[in-house]
Formats: C-alpha cells, sequence, structure tokens
C-alpha cells in the first residue's frame, strides 16, 4: 500500500447507490444472503471475494441486469426497481461485463453506440459518432480505426472497447467486473488513470479482480463477500493483502486442502509441442507448443488466467478442438478422435462452463450423471432402470452431491453440487485421466473442499488428474505440480516447495510485459 | 437494518411461511397446467356433445379418430424431430409422394430391361413407400448433419422437392382404383382403409402401436435419452460423448418414414392417390406437437401429450364440420387454439420457475439463526485495524 493522502472515510459521505439486504436465489441456489453495500460517490469500491462468493451477482443486481429475490436497491436514497438494465444506465448506472458483450460482426463505433446512436434528423451520423469515438479511444490512448470491426481487434483491445463503452455513457456510478483480464500492464496503468479521473469527476467505480495486488492498488474502500454474505467492509488504507485473503477466505488456509503423498505411476498423458488454434480467431495461436507430462496418481494444476489458453488446451485434450500441431499420446498410444471416442480412450472433462458444455437443465440429477455411460445399462436395446438406479445412488454417495434424490430436477441444487454432479458424469465412464476446467468456478466454499476431496481421491485411485485455475489460492495448495500458462505459453513447472504467491504473481504478470524472455 | 434476526424474529419466520405457501399455490396451479390439453379436449367434447347429438355416438367418434390417425402418425414422427429441437416441414410432401409411390406401383412398374411390367405385392408396395420417406428423412438428415443447413430450411426445400416429385411422377394427375387387379395378384390395398380387426379401422390399430413403439423409444432406450438430452443442451450432450449427429439423422428418417406411412393409410382409405395429397399436414403435426406441450425448444415433450394434440386438432375441426360453422371459421378457430394452446405452455413455464424460488426462500429463511447472523455482520463490526 502506497497510499499517503488522507481521504475522507466512507462513513463521511451519502452514499450514492445502496444495495440494502439483498437476496439472490437461482433455482435452488441462494447466490446472495442478505447483503448491504453502500457506495459514495467519487471513491473506489472494490469488492473481493473467490470463485463463487457472489461478486458477479451482486454486480448485475447493482446495474438492473438481475433483479434481487428480496431486498431493494437505494439511489440517492430512493429505492429504485429498474425495469432493464437500459433504465439503470439511463439513471447513470453502468456495468462492464466479465464476459464481453460487444456485437463482433459490427464496427467499433456501431458497438459503442448500440442503442443510444446519434443520430441527425432521424439518420444515424456516423461522423459525429466517429469523433466521439476517436475521442473516448484517445483517453484510453488507442488509436484504434472506430470503423474496424471489433472481431478483428484482439481480446484486450475489445476490452478496452468495452470501457470505452461505459465511458461514454457518462455515467455516474460505473461498475467494472474484471476489466483488466486481458489487458496489458502498460494497458492497466491507462486504465487506472482513467479510473482516477473519473473518480475526480465523482464518479463512484466498483471494481472487482482476480488480481488481488493490482485491484488494492486502485481501492479506495474494500468489500469482502464470502458464500453470497458481506463478511466485512474497510477503508483500504487500512488494510493490506494479507488481511484481504484471510477474510476472502475466512478459515486457516491450508485447512480446505487434503494433505497427502501422491504415489506416482507411469506417465499417462503426454502433450508434444501441442498448439492449437483460437477458435475466435484462427489467425493466433491459443496454445502455443506445450509440453508436458503427467503420471498416473499425480494431481497437476494449470494456473492461468483468462485468454491463457487453459481451456483451449484442455479442449483439445478433450478431442473438443482440433490441434494445430503437436502431438498427445495416452499411455504411450497416440490420442486422436473425436470426444466419444476419447472418453472411450479413458479421458474425461469437466468443462469450465457447466450451464453452457456440463448440464442438460432440462433432465434430473440421475440423468445426467448416467448420460455418458447410459450404454452400459443397455440389456436388449432397453435401458435397465435397476441398473442405471445402484449406479447413479452409488456415484450420488461418492461425489458427495446433496440432493433431495435422483429424480430431483437439475436446476434445484446449488452450484457447487451441479458441479459434483458433473464430476460424477465425468467419473462413470471410468476415465484414466480426468481433465477439470476451472472446477471450482461459481461453486461455494463447503462444496468447493468436497469437490477437491473427489479430486484427491481419484488420483489416490491411481487416475492422472489436470485441473485449471485461476485462482492464487487454490493453486498455491492444492496440486502436486503446478504449471504456469501465460498466453499459450508453458512458463514455469513447478514442484510444490517452490510454488509460492509472490513466484505466481510475477510469472502471470511479468510475462505480459516480457512475453519473449519466459519462453 | 443490521441484526435484523435477533430483533425480528417474528418476521423471518412469517416471510419463510409466506414463501412455503407460495410455493404450494404455484404447485397445484402447476400441476393443474400440466393437464392443460386434456382439460381442453375434455371441454370440447363437452360443448360439441351439448350442440350436436350426432358428436358423441360410437361411429362418430371413431370415424373422428380415424382422421386423427393421420395426423397423429405424423405427429409421433414430428414429435421425436421437435424434441432433438429441429423441425420437419417436409413431411406434408411426403405425405403426397408416398401416394404416388404406391399408385405407380399399384399400377405395374415397367423394368425396361426386360421389357415386363412387375406388378409388386400389397406388402412389398408398403415398404417402398416406407422407404420413400426414409430417404427424404436421411437427405434431410444429411443437409442438416453433415452440411450444417438450418432444419427449417432444408426441410423447407425437402417440401417443395418432394412435392416436386410427386407430380413430376404422376404427371399432376391423380391415380385411381387402387384396389389392385386379382389377375396380377395384387389385391388389398384397401385393406389398410376398409377393415376393421376388433372394431377399430386399422388406421387406429396402426397410430396405437407406433404410439407404443415410440413411447417405448423414449423412455426405455438410451437413443431416447440421448434424443431428450440433445433437445436439451446439445454442446453438453455432445461434450459427454453422445453420438448427437447419429441421433439427428435417425429423428428425421423415422419422421420421414411416419409420414410414409401416413401417406399410405389416406392413399388406402381413398383407394385413389393424388400428388397434391398431405397438403400443409406438417402444420397440423407441429401444432397437435405443440399443443400436447412439447417445446419447440426441445428436449421437454412426449408421447401422451402428442396423441391429445391430435385428438383436439381432429375433434374441433370435425365437431365445427358437424355444426356446419363455415371453414372460414373453422381456420380461424384452430390458429387461436394454437396460440392459446403455447401461452398456456408459457405461463406453466414461469409457475414452475417462480415455484422454485419460493421453495428455495422458504428453505433459506429456514437455516438456523446463528449461521445467518455471523454472515451478516454490521459494517461497523469488522474493525481492519484490529485483524491486522
Amino acid at each position: 500500500m502506497t497510499a499517503t493522502t488522507t481521504r475522507p472515510s466512507t462513513a463521511a459521505r451519502t452514499p450514492i447507490l445502496q444495495a440494502v439486504d439483498v437476496t439472490k436465489v437461482y433455482g435452488g441456489t441462494q447466490a446472495l444472503k442478505g447483503v448491504s453495500l453502500d457506495i459514495a460517490p467519487g471513491r473506489v469500491m472494490v469488492l473481493f471475494g473467490e470463485n463463487g462468493a457472489g461478486k458477479s451477482t451482486l454486480m448485475k443486481i447493482l446495474s438492473a441486469v438481475e433483479s434481487p429475490t428480496t431486498g431493494h436497491i437505494e439511489l440517492d436514497g430512493e429505492t429504485v426497481q429498474f425495469g432493464s438494465a437500459r433504465d439503470a444506465a439511463d439513471r447513470g448506472i453502468s456495468i462492464i461485463h466479465q464476459e464481453l458483450s460487444l456485437c463482433p460482426n459490427l464496427s467499433i463505433q456501431d458497438n459503442l453506440f448500440l442503442g443510444r446512436e446519434q443520430t441527425r434528423r432521424g439518420l444515424v451520423s456516423r461522423t459525429v459518432q466517429r469523433e466521439q469515438a476517436k475521442a473516448v479511444l484517445r483517453r484510453l490512448d488507442e488509436t484504434l480505426d472506430p470503423d474496424s470491426l471489433v472481431s478483428e481487434l484482439r481480446l484486450g483491445q475489445q476490452q478496452l472497447v468495452e470501457i470505452a463503452r461505459a465511458l461514454l455513457q457518462n455515467a455516474r456510478i460505473l461498475i467494472m467486473d474484471e476489466p483488466t483480464s486481458a489487458l496489458s500492464a502498460p494497458e492497466v496503468e491507462v486504465l487506472f488513470q482513467v479510473i482516477r479521473e473519473l473518480t475526480a469527476e465523482g464518479v463512484a467505480v466498483i471494481y472487482i479482480s482476480h488480481h488481488l495486488e493490482e485491484a488494492l492498488d486502485i481501492a479506495d474502500d474494500v468489500a469482502v463477500l464470502r458464500d453470497g454474505s458481506m463478511v466485512a467492509t474497510a477503508v483500504a488504507d487500512d488494510i493490506d493483502l494479507a488481511w484481504v485473503v484471510r477474510t476472502m477466505v475466512g478459515r486457516e488456509q491450508d485447512s480446505l486442502f487434503p494433505a497427502r503423498e501422491p504415489t506416482l505411476g507411469t506417465v499417462a498423458l503426454e502433450t508434444i509441442d501441442l498448439s492449437v488454434a483460437d477458435p475466435a480467431n484462427p489467425d493466433r495461436l491459443a496454445v502455443d507448443g506445450i509440453s508436458l507430462q503427467i503420471r498416473a496418481g499425480e494431481t497437476v494444476g494449470i494456473y492461468g488466467l483468462m485468454g491463457s489458453g487453459r481451456t483451449e488446451l484442455l479442449e483439445c485434450l478433450a478431442g473438443r478442438l482440433p490441434a494445430a500441431s503437436g502431438e498427445v499420446h495416452l499411455y504411450g498410444e497416440p490420442l486422436t478422435g473425436s470426444v466419444r471416442q476419447r472418453i472411450q480412450a479413458g479421458v474425461a472433462l469437466v468443462p469450465e462452463d457447466r450451464q453452457r458444455d456440463g448440464l442438460v437443465q432440462t433432465m434430473s440429477v440421475g440423468e445426467n450423471l448416467s448420460l455418458a455411460a447410459l450404454t452400459n445399462f443397455v440389456r436388449r436395446f432397453i435401458v435397465s432402470r435397476a441398473g442405471e438406479r445402484s449406479a447413479v445412488e452409488s456415484m450420488i454417495t461418492n461425489v458427495t452431491v446433496k440432493a433431495s434424490g435422483a429424480n430431483a430436477p437439475i436446476g434445484s441444487l446449488s452450484g457447487g453440487n451441479q458441479q459434483k454432479v458433473v464430476i460424477g458424469k465425468a467419473l462413470m465412464t471410468d476415465p484414466r485421466v480426468l481433465l477439470l476446467d476451472e472446477p471450482s468456478r461459481g461453486v461455494d466454499v463447503a462444496a468447493k473442499a468436497d469437490v477437491f476431496e473427489v479430486m484427491a481421491q481419484q488420483a489416490e485411485r491411481g487416475l492422472a488428474v489436470l485441473f485449471t485455475t485461476s485462482e492464487a489460492e487454490e493453486a498455491l495448495h492444492i496440486p502436486d505440480r503446478l504449471l504456469v500458462l501465460v498466453r499459450g505459453r508453458l512458463v514455469a513447472d513447478l514442484p510444490p516447495n517452490e510454488i509460492t504467491r509472490d513466484r505466481l504473481m510475477s510469472l502471470a504478470d511479468g510475462a505480459d510485459t516480457t512475453e519473449e524472455g519466459l519462453q | 437494518m443490521t441484526n435484523t434476526l435477533t430483533t425480528d424474529n417474528a418476521s423471518v419466520l412469517q416471510q419463510r411461511r409466506q414463501a412455503a405457501a407460495e410455493a404450494r399455490r404455484l404447485k397445484t396451479l402447476n400441476s393443474v397446467f400440466e393437464l392443460r390439453a386434456f382439460i381442453a379436449l375434455a371441454v370440447l367434447i363437452a360443448v360439441f356433445s351439448l350442440l350436436s347429438d350426432s358428436f358423441l355416438t360410437v361411429d362418430n367418434v371413431i370415424t373422428m379418430t380415424k382422421h386423427v390417425a393421420i395426423n397423429g402418425v405424423l405427429a409421433l414422427g414430428m414429435l421425436l424431430v421437435i424434441l432433438k429441437g429441429g423441425i420437419d416441414l417436409s413431411v406434408g410432401s411426403t405425405v403426397g409422394l408416398s401416394g404416388v409411390v404406391a399408385g405407380e406401383a399399384l399400377k405395374g412398374l415397367h423394368v425396361s430391361i426386360f421389357g415386363v411390367v412387375a406388378y409388386p405385392p400389397v406388402w412389398a408396395v408398403v415398404v417402398l413407400c416406407l422407404m420413400v420417406g426414409a430417404v427424404i428423412g436421411t437427405i434431410n438428415g444429411i443437409l442438416i448433419t453433415r452440411l450444417n443447413v438450418a432444419p427449417f430450411i432444408a426441410t423447407l426445400g425437402m417440401l417443395y422437392v418432394a412435392r416436386g416429385a410427386a407430380l413430376l411422377i404422376s404427371g399432376g394427375t391423380t391415380y385411381p382404383n387402387l384396389g389392385g387387379d386379382p389377375s396380377t395378384h395384387n389385391t388389398g390395398f384397401g385393406w389398410i382403409g376398409a377393415d376393421r380387426p376388433l372394431g377399430l379401422p386399422v388406421a387406429i390399430w396402426m397410430m396405437i402401436a407406433l404410439a407404443i413403439i415410440v413411447a417405448v423409444l423414449l423412455r426405455s432406450t438410451a437413443f431416447g435419452r440421448w434424443l431428450y438430452a440433445t433437445g436439451g443442451n446439445e454442446r453438453a450432450t455432445e461434450l459427454t460423448g453422445v453420438p448427437v449427429k447419429r441421433v439427428k439423422m435417425i429423428v428425421y428418417v423415422i419422421s420421414g418414414a411416419c409420414a410414409a406411412l401416413s401417406g399410405v393409410i389416406i392413399a388406402s382409405e381413398l383407394t385413389s392417390a393424388a400428388p397434391q395429397a398431405g397438403d400443409s399436414f406438417e402444420l397440423n403435426a407441429i401444432a397437435a406437437v405443440v399443443i400436447g406441450g412439447a417445446a419447440l425448444s426441445g428436449g421437454r415433450g412426449n408421447v401422451r401429450g402428442t396423441l391429445v394434440g391430435a385428438f383436439v386438432i381432429g375433434f374441433l375441426a370435425d365437431g365445427l364440420v358437424i355444426l356446419g360453422v363455415s371453414t372460414f371459421w373453422q381456420t380461424f378457430i384452430k390458429g387461436a387454439v394454437i396460440i392459446i394452446a403455447v401461452i398456456l405452455d408459457q405461463s406453466q413455464q414461469r409457475f414452475q420457475r417462480r415455484g422454485a424460488a419460493a421453495s428455495a426462500v422458504a428453505v433459506a429463511t429456514a437455516q438456523p439463526d446463528t449461521e445467518l447472523a455471523e454472515t451478516r455482520p454490521d459494517h461497523a463490526t469488522t474493525s481492519p485495524g484490529a485483524s491486522r
């Protein structure tokens, strides 16, 4: 912490925006439990919390993308109910989403002015828009042509366009959900400069980031969410990184993770100089020449942020994305073919986005669990209900799914239990290699411990377990070995005793600026 | 608002009770809505019976059910396609093409190399028709799964292609007298339309048999489960290792074959085959599936609902005819019924979601007070200085 100036405390200022006792329920998941938060004008409120703590949900409620199940939002001391995100934007609240919400088929200026086009006599005036677009991009130190297509921009530039769009709306309250995940260090500098200018003008900024140090640099106030509850608020000057970590995790750090001595077998999975093209932008390599080995019984973590290529690497191993070059071997045999063939060979993937890629929402817990291995229960064309039920029920016990039964609709489960179902589904195919892409994403703390316990058990049984994470805490404490992935390249392969937070941060951040030096 | 729990235990309890009551109310509403197709059918029968003495007689019900069977067979095939999240607009034209193929085959096939005319037996004619339907379905399937044509467009194209083929083969004329000729040993085609084993027309038996087969397929086979999963979330299902493309292919083949069977039934009942037969039947089939509670987005629907939907459409049409309502009004009313059915379906979905949310709130507020109190500190309770 370098802040030396005395800033007025939160209490001294009337809050501009308040969340009052907000609860949010999705299906059977309680994402927020009676959360209250005051946002003061002219200050940066940084919200900390692990995956699944409820940060993004709270931001969505503050920006009216979602409405609270109970509780309410007050703007300027007045209870407000926004009809839509547009409504909220008109009242001066704008949000930069974690997932980019740009239309790739439109130009930068079309995206910037989408829904609020500048018109002259009823027609869109491109000259006016172009000038305004140039001005706002200049403020962000970018010289992009406003007429170029968003699909042609790299991820970081797209993120800047998203930020520029929020700036154009002249918001009084600006919410930024992971705005820097794809930005380089100089770009972050510029963004922070802009944020300082905005707060000087009296704009309130709410900021979320996985980069804890970076977020503390910009913070005036901090709030910490854990498991859907607001556990602490403080003025940034009074606290430090250790406090943030301690409050976020809320327990002795090592207690979550099962301590174990792995018994390593032969090499289960090996990649040789594997490259994967970026599916969104085929000219670019998302995974760039990665060689790695994982042994039977080993739990290997891949630490990487958004855009590091972690998802593409796992999807390529699972057969979802084709390899651009290089080889993959499973127990010495070349691993090729479709997702189905690879599952049969013994490679199962637990995908990152379980709603989109992991679960069938229209089906029950049991039907989701047995889906991958259904043919095992078929006798003369008919699925044996008894066989299926006993397998499903033993898997529910194995991966400790908390549900009212195998027939419960999948949507009635909490995020953590849904994740256990996806893992159980993968395990029912009896894999030899288990790949998990961000297994703790959107998972509450209790379920998170269960998920890692299951991973450890499977490793005990002799599976090779490879998982990715963007949470430093997980990277520090779970794996038998940690790989660090930055922009598609493997920059470190660390044994447990060499994994430290500082090392991790410098690897992940440093590589942004000196990419060439780390090959 | 801080520490509400220690001071306002009563209000929390009340909130919880309210949420539980709301959940119960929505659950009841939901079960009523689930039966909406049955209720609609019952209302239709009641109203028509009151207005006309001849409506609810055994003969009339059997005649109407025979009409229902034609659409019912189409709708059962359509159900599979819609469960997958697709649509098959080509079935009406396949009905026409199937009849024409039957007509051509019964007239005698000229085998040019031998210079003879072959008269295939009736069973072979029926198999040939079903195969033609399956081929149309295969083409749909290839267009959709291999060439990535959207189902709507692919089957719209095949709607024209199949109709064009029927017109080309027939030269635009109707095949009369499909009864066959004893001298060529191909009589009996009219059996499907005319005979009544155990008092019911063959067409109705065919619908019943098909319904049982489809119900078993959906409920008890891996294919059925894969189909529901594909319709519910195709991406996730494919990542799970399910052969999604094969599943999609098969449903179009079955739908084509069902359409061909429907064509055979019509040609047999009329003992003639017109190339225009089955015009716009695809829309009746889709309507039956939708009234039966299936989601056009896929993953939701069943045989029972689809059959009830087919009965609603069929009885409505025949009832209006019996009452002497003008055909213009018949068309209008049919459209209104379809729209109302879908509106009711949407409300049921909403009730279901709200019911789930209400019970989750009820459960959440039922948690022990200690836990909630601990996790909800005042802004002032956390002293950063002390925790350093």
